[in-house]
């Protein structure tokens, strides 16, 4: 079944077209990376789906409706939530108060965050751990961990994740597509922006590459794997 | 020996002084000054709310706290409403027009919602200043009524005026320390650290901003009308933006964004102001650079001072446990 359906998204900043008519489809169950260099347009693209930026053209679906147009906090209660590639956290917070945040929709239903809260746990043992500590004293892979923790609490049904291995050691970015890949295992569809081409297509379904705000060739991933013009310019072999 | 600071006891400690104090000053005028230094602290609390834990600085308080006052004043002597219903219903009419206020005044953010707000706050000490028939204009309001009797408990002397300033006081920072503490309170903290991320958790931003909008209007409210009850006259001075400035002196001294920055700034500033009255206008030689040099070195204030400090030297002490522990081991 398909999740979200971008029909040519167009995202201006001012009078500079950041995303041209753009087409995305992504179905239940998927992971669908999204592929291309600095400045591309993966970032506009995923706030542009969460709400935060308003597409000047197109339209933008989830779950069969249309979903431009409504707010940020009504598309996350819709259930799609993005996990920003600055991963933002509260620094003043404590580990489990930054998770408890990020249950804000759910806020009422007190057993299901503590099950969430689990689940987040054993997903990421470390946070556990720390879990009473300061945010601000994480580690960079350990911020990146809390902020998808975060993410998760919402129970999202779509997870829209802007480039989770950025400044990661090579080791630790291993663990978090694992991560991410058990995540999608549990039934949550992802939609992931990456450089790091080979490890994200080892783990996707499909991806489109991004240049220069359009979608240049898009496929399965075995398919972009074979593909020599996507070898050369992001998986540098 | 430190662990008789706990914060619980040294909160217990503030206000048994609180309430001794008058019998170990035996001085009118500094009950005076004391009943006074609550009543702004209360409409101090108000603007943390708001421009501390919400990120939005607000500079229409003083005007809130006028419109406070005015209620209460307009309430008692022009529509002889008894003193209680009045007191009740003036923080309610300050966070209706609170409301309508924040509506309009936070469609826009930063520099230019503090722009907007002075504007408004010096909209309302104009309204104040010119509608004579009303307010009574630059001749003010005067006769307010003290607080009435609560059966055998009558309010008319100046301590026990102080004991019920005093407890309405310690209720409202109860309140400001339940909210802050609350999920509300984290929302507001959340929005004043990215608005963006708030709305990507699912914050509706829109709706907790005016939220602790009028929140704060209600604080500044409860102190004006504390105040009208207390001095008994009220002119168009009180909207105007010294009192403004003077708020958020008391607010930065004492730390923005802390829950014990608002008494902690308003009681210094004020006691410290009483002191140094042989000055006069020239005291702002002495404040104007301190609270120059506390801005550069301290923009939390004295009580975010203190607590970095006192953060710090936890760490350490943890650190040294730990490095102990582990040679033991
Ligand atoms: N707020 C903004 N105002 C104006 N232009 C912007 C803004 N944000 C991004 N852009 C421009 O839009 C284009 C696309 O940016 P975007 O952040 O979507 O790229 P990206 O693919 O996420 O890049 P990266 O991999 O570096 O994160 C860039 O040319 C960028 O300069
Ligand atoms: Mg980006």
């Amino acid at each position: 079944m398909r999740v979200l359906k971008l029909n040519s998204v167009t995202v201006n900043y001012g009078k500079y077209s950041a995303v041209r008519q753009i087409d995305i489809e992504v179905s239940e169950g998927e992971i669908v990376v999204l592929l291309g260099a600095n400045g591309a347009g993966k970032t506009t693209t995923f706030k542009t789906i969460s709400g935060l930026l308003k597409p000047t053209g197109g339209t933008v679906n989830f779950e069969g409706a249309p979903i431009n147009g409504k707010s940020p906090d009504r598309i996350v209660q819709a259930g799609i939530v993005q996990c920003a590639e600055d991963r933002k956290l509260f620094p003043q917070m404590s580990v489990q108060q930054n998770l408890m945040m990020g249950g804000y929709i759910h806020r009422s239903k007190k057993t299901q965050l503590k099950e969430s809260l689990k689940e987040v746990y054993e997903l990421f043992p470390i946070l556990y751990d720390k879990r009473d500590e300061s945010a601000r004293l994480l580690s960079g892979g350990q911020q990146q961990m809390l902020a998808i923790g975060r993410a998760l609490m919402a129970k999202p049904k779509l997870m829209l994740l802007d480039e989770p291995s950025i400044g990661l050691a090579p080791l630790v970015v291993e663990q978090m597509f694992t991560s991410i890949q058990h995540i999608n295992k549990d039934g949550t569809t992802i939609l992931l922006a990456e450089q790091n081409a080979n490890a994200a297509l080892s783990i996707a379904d499909k991806g489109y590459v991004f240049e220069n705000g359009r979608i240049v060739i898009e496929g399965t991933s075995e398919e972009l794997f074979s593909n020599d013009e996507i070898r050369k310019a992001y998986i540098g072999a | 020996m430190s662990s008789i600071f706990t914060k619980k006891n040294t909160v217990i400690a503030l206000i048994v002084l609180a309430f001794v104090i008058p019998f170990v000053l035996q001085n009118q005028y500094y009950l005076h000054v004391l009943t006074l230094a609550c009543i702004w602290s209360i409409a101090v609390y108000g603007l943390n709310l708001l421009a501390g834990f919400t990120g939005y600085l607000s500079l229409a308080h003083a005007g809130f706290f006028a419109i406070g006052a005015y209620s209460l004043g307009l309430l008692t002597v022009k529509a002889e409403l008894s003193f209680w219903l009045a007191f009740l219903v003036a923080p309610i009419i300050t966070m209706i027009i609170g409301t309508f206020v924040g509506i309009i005044a936070l469609r826009t953010k930063e520099h230019f919602f503090a722009i907007y707000t002075l504007c408004v706050g010096y909209i309302i000490y104009l309204i104040i200043d010119k509608w004579d028939s009303l307010t009574g204009g630059v001749r003010g309001l005067i006769g307010i009524p003290s607080p009435a009797n609560i059966g055998p408990i009558s309010f008319d002397t100046p301590l026990s005026q102080y004991y019920f300033v005093l407890v309405v006081t310690l209720l409202c920072i109860l309140m400001v320390y339940r909210i802050v503490h609350s999920l509300t309170g984290r929302t507001f903290i959340a929005i004043r650290n990215s608005e963006e991320l708030a709305l990507s958790l699912g914050i509706s931003t829109a709706k907790n901003k005016l939220l602790s909008f009028v929140l704060s209007t209600f604080f500044a409210g409860v102190a004006g009308a504390l105040y009208g009850s207390f001095i008994r006259f009220i002119g168009p001075e009180i909207s105007y933006t010294t009192i403004m400035f003077d708020f958020l002196t008391y607010l930065i001294v004492g730390g923005i964004g802390t829950l014990s920055g608002p008494i902690v700034g308003t009681f210094l500033i004020v006691l410290l102001s009483q002191n140094l009255q042989f000055l006069q206008d020239y005291r702002m030689l002495i404040f104007g650079p301190l609270l120059t040099l506390l801005i550069i070195f301290s923009p939390r204030g004295i009580v975010g001072f203190v607590l970095t400090k006192y953060h710090q030297h936890q760490r350490k002490t943890s650190a040294v446990l730990k490095d102990a522990r582990a040679k033991e081991g």
